[in-house]
């Protein structure tokens, strides 16, 4: 009895002390579940959104750059299907075996071999090496051919950036290379979109025109697993390509300067003088933007670099020139719209002009004897405006000289490399030189020497303005949404003008005429300076004004000489320059021209607008009807 | 005598099936059939390596718990010692000629598997000291020599299985052997007394130690620390169940599984697979199945006669739920991880060839409940 009693002692014990731990474990259970409950259902989405980062992973695809297409339509710079040969380390069976292969199939230097084997040991092994950008098609295919042999390396395609008519527009549009660091940094689009292959522009307006050309990335969202390979693909979210551009420039008339300008090195501009199009913008010599897309071998690069003509430069925009007699319509009418002169005030040359002990020299040794302001434009005196500068004095002529577009940038915000040129006065002096301006200064900025630097665009805006009956026009190279006719381009210039006194450039529409007159004698009456390049055929005559730019000084002894273009060193030459603007009788576009070093305006630029006008003029009709359509379907 | 036969006399065997604690055991078959569905999920939806062998295990251990079962659970109290002794010597045989594996040697090899000593030694501490209590007189259990003897039938297995090293299961032996001692009437000041001790001599231990210690320590708690930084497993564990939401990202479709995320799926972290494949309402689902199973053996020992039974049940119930929440707080983030599986959920021969073991003395005590061991 006593040893039963004592069992159930114990067995008292044993149960309490049970009900003891089961209170305990009821509050760790509860503690349990309301761990699970906060982590599952109060955090759920936090937890949630941390396994879909762990396991989706996206991979960014280059995205494909909008078309640029000229005036007409026509692709100038589009993209194009390439082959590349990637290689995927991870399923590479044997990474030396496979290089040696694809070394004598493709032909790769000891260089590239390199650069693939720090490259494998720098990527993880499921990102692709990129072995050759672009195969060219009998590449493609031995690849192809032997693809058994070469596990691990894939062909894919891919879209690239390409120029139809390669040095053509290089000026223009400047070209698409791959980024360097800097780049990506600099520009957040480009870094939110970079990807390895992925081009950017370098210069002109691929450059400038990025944001709206670039694209949108192709997304590949994969599931990847713990160690980051991929195991399926989700979503394909296709990107966007960038938008179209469609520029002011036509074609024709820019193969047509590079044709003129060929072996020479110089610009020409061609201007829609309503609307500010720029038809053409040429400068020579160009070079094909397409070798850059892939990387340009350094041969090439030397070969671009060394050219003594200069091809990197884009004269139009940032070539600055002295615009010699070019600028004599400008100092004319300062001179009208300033009641200096009228029609009839006449000076006499006499081949020089004494000033101060110092001579200035006409062109003309034996002078052209008295000269009204017709007469010393149309055989572009020097005394005359010599003269009619000094009266005028150079901050007056400076004044007039801005209004027409002289020391401003002309398309600005879409090249970063146009200049701005100069157009003095005499606080300029004071303030750039520290020095007083003398008068001889004047004389010589009457006939466009001295400080005035132009670029070729700005005398063929000057040009357009004076043309249009002297109304200020913006230029542009892209087309707006809605391309102006010329009777609303003409009407909205003349309201605009009303409505922005600014946009007026004269005083007096006589004094425009005056000048326009000049020009059109200059071109088309005997003793003109470019009366041999005239057309008389009214629908395609124009009116315009040569120019002859001093590179250097001439010597008293140069002058006595008086040496053949051909005598002279090509760096010693003179800049051969001309504006003009035509049909005259209703003028429609505007023109300015420079050859460097090609020796005198009359010879060497002059001719070249005879046949510019003739292909420009043809093409006015069609310009007109291809402005009617607001889309064009590339 | 005539009294002792009737309360002693064996049942038949119709009568012992009758007798069966049917709500326990369809408790164990689901619990076993979850655990065959998710390590099919761990295997990534397909019939491999992991399912295969847990299955083999479950097609032998669920008879053998049967088997257990219908013995007398006087013949249990029989071999308890016995049992306890033998598997100090599988200790033993380990600590010289065991199988290493991860810089820890815990395993012998039985040829047709692999078995560890230390996880039948959760069991055979609890069957050792419920044999001790039930024998010794109440009086003295709080006796000097009884405190020193019952310390150290809990001690000895554990400076083997610390040494293998194996903390978790270290831990988890001692807890069985100290709830079995609570059960047996130890009083109450000395576990005051001693936990006080042990957390103010905490500190102490730790500054003693050198810079190279504490580091050992630390790799000793944590022996899989992962290189891409400590931590790994419980961030990548805790998004696998927060991401699984209410009702979870369904079957086979854990991504944090199947994706390589989560370490240890087939054994510590099976319960995370488990919680991002079915959410919450799956957790507390399987957490009520193990509920029930707890309570089902605290029910059967309540309803036992002999205080061996009792104290066995009691004992074996309060392992299981100490099994569950360190495993559950490991993969919950709440403790450090040590290595403790979830019983029968958990890829491991083992750890299941112990708690069916278990189930099985249970089960006896079940059928035999009127049973009174002298």
């Amino acid at each position: 009895m006593i040893k039963e009693n004592l069992g159930i002692r114990k067995a008292d014990v044993i149960n309490r002390r049970m009900f003891v731990i089961g209170a305990a474990k009821i509050v760790v259970f509860v503690g349990i579940v309301a761990r699970l409950f906060s982590l599952q259902i109060n955090e759920n989405k936090k937890y949630l959104t941390l396994s879909d980062k762990n396991r989706i992973r996206e991979w960014k695809l280059p995205p494909t750059r909008g078309n640029i297409v000229d005036y007409f339509g026509n692709i100038i710079a589009g993209n194009l299907k390439v082959y590349q040969l990637h290689i995927i380390p991870e399923q590479v069976e044997n990474f030396n075996y496979l290089l040696v292969r694809l070394k004598t199939l493709l032909n790769l230097s000891e260089k590239k071999i390199q650069k693939i084997v720090s490259l494998k040991n720098k990527l993880k092994p499921w990102d692709s090496i990129i072995v050759s950008e672009n195969l060219s098609w009998s590449e493609f295919l031995k690849v192809n051919n032997y693809l058994y042999d070469l596990v691990g390396a894939k062909p894919v395609m891919t879209i690239s950036r390409n120029y139809p008519f390669s040095e053509i527009y290089t000026h223009v549009l400047g070209y698409v290379s791959q980024p360097n660091e800097e780049e990506i940094l600099e520009n957040e689009i480009v870094k939110e979109r970079f990807v390895p292959g992925m081009k950017i522009g370098k210069l002109g307006l691929e450059k400038t025109l990025e944001k709206q050309l670039i694209g949108t990335n192709a997304i590949q969202r994969y599931e990847v697993n713990a160690y980051g390979k991929r195991i399926n693909q989700l979503e394909y979210q296709k990107g966007q390509q960038g938008s179209k551009i469609r520029l002011t420039v036509d074609t024709e008339v820019q193969k047509l300067s590079a044709k003129l300008l060929s072996n020479k090195a110089g610009s020409i501009s061609v201007m829609d003088i309503y609307t500010g199009d720029i038809i053409a913008m040429y400068s020579s010599p160009s070079y094909n933007p397409n070798l850059f897309l892939f990387g340009i071998s350094q041969d090439e690069w030397q070969l671009i670099r060394n050219n003594p003509l200069k091809p990197l430069i884009n004269k139009t925009l940032s070539g600055l020139y002295s615009p010699g007699s070019t600028i004599k319509p400008i100092v004319a009418l300062s001179a009208l719209e300033n009641n200096i002169i009228n029609t009839n005030f006449k000076v006499k040359c006499t081949g020089k002009t004494e000033l101060y002990g110092q001579t200035f020299h006409c062109w003309k040794e034996k002078g052209h004897g008295f000269v009204s302001l017709k007469n010393a434009m149309k055989q572009s005196c020097d005394t005359y405006f010599y003269e009619i500068a000094r009266l005028l004095g150079v901050d007056r002529l400076n004044v007039t000289a801005k209004k027409f577009g002289l020391g401003k940038k002309v398309l600005g915000e879409y090249f970063d490399n146009e200049k701005k040129g100069l157009f003095p006065n005499t606080s300029w002096k004071k303030n750039n030189l520290g020095k007083g301006w003398v008068l001889g200064e004047t004389l010589i900025t009457g006939i466009g020497q001295g400080y005035t630097q132009t670029t070729p665009l700005q005398l063929c805006l000057m040009t357009a303005q004076i043309a249009n009956g002297g109304y200020k026009i913006k230029p542009k190279i892209i087309v707006n949404d809605d391309p102006l006719s010329l009777e609303e381009a003409k009407n909205s210039m003349e309201l605009q003008s009303l409505q922005k006194p600014n946009m007026r450039l004269f005083k007096n529409p006589k004094n425009i005429k005056i000048v326009q007159e000049a020009m059109f004698s200059s071109t088309n009456e005997q003793y003109g300076t470019s009366y041999r390049s005239r057309i008389d055929d009214p629908k395609y005559q124009f009116a315009g004004k040569t120019g002859t730019a001093q590179v250097k000084r001439i010597s008293k002894r140069e002058r006595e000489l008086d040496l053949k273009l051909e005598q002279i060193p090509y760096k010693d030459r003179d800049h051969a320059l001309y504006v003009a603007y035509g049909p005259y009788k209703n003028p429609r576009y505007a023109l300015s021209i420079i050859v460097e070093h090609g020796g005198s305006g009359s010879k060497a630029a002059a001719p070249m607008a005879k046949e510019l006008f003739k292909l420009i003029i043809d093409r006015d009709e069609l310009r007109d009807k291809q402005s009617n359509f607001e889309n064009i379907n590339i | 005598m005539y009294q002792r036969n009737k309360l002693n006399s064996e049942l038949s065997f119709f009568q012992k099936i009758k007798e069966i604690d049917y709500t326990l055991l369809i408790c164990i078959i689901l619990l076993s059939i979850i655990s065959l569905l998710v390590m099919y999920s761990t295997d990534g939806g397909e019939i491999l390596y992991h399912t295969k062998s847990h299955f083999s295990k479950l097609v032998v251990f669920f008879p053998m718990m049967l088997f257990i079962a219908f013995f007398n659970i006087r013949h249990w109290h029989t071999f308890a010692y016995v049992f306890y002794f033998l598997i100090i010597l599988l200790l033993l045989y380990v600590s010289f000629f065991g199988l290493k594996a991860s810089g820890s040697k815990r395993w012998m090899d039985m040829y047709l598997f692999v078995l560890q000593p230390s996880e039948l030694m959760k069991i055979g501490i609890i069957l050792c000291l419920a044999k001790y209590y039930h024998r010794i007189k109440i009086e003295n259990v709080n006796t000097l020599t009884s405190i020193i003897l019952v310390l150290s039938i809990i001690t000895i297995p554990i400076i083997f299985v610390i040494s293998q090293p194996d903390l978790g299961t270290s831990v988890l032996i001692a807890l069985s052997g100290l709830i079995i001692l609570w059960l047996g009437g130890v009083r109450v000041k000395y576990f005051v007394y001693s936990l006080i001790t042990f957390l103010i001599s905490l500190p102490f231990i730790i500054s003693f130690l050198k810079p190279y210690q504490k580091l050992r320590i630390l790799t000793f708690l944590d022996p899989d620390r992962d290189p891409l930084g400590a931590g790994y497993q419980i961030i990548q564990s805790k998004i696998a169940i927060g991401s699984g939401g209410l009702d979870g990202k369904g079957f086979l479709k854990g991504t944090q599984s199947y994706l390589d995320f989560l370490p240890e799926k087939h054994t510590d972290f099976i319960f995370t697979l488990f919680s991002e494949e079915f959410g919450f309402i799956g957790s507390i689902g399987l957490l009520i199945l193990y509920t029930i199973i707890i309570l089902r053996i605290i029910r059967i020992g309540a309803i036992s006669r002999s205080n061996f039974s009792k104290l066995f049940c009691f004992g074996f119930a309060f392992s299981i739920f100490i099994y569950i929440f360190v495993n559950l707080s490991m993969v919950l983030g709440l403790l450090p991880i040590v290595g403790s599986p979830l019983p029968i959920m958990s890829y491991g021969g083992s750890s299941m060839l112990a708690t069916m073991i278990g189930f099985g003395i249970v089960l006896s005590a079940k059928i035999n409940h009127k049973q009174i061991i002298a």
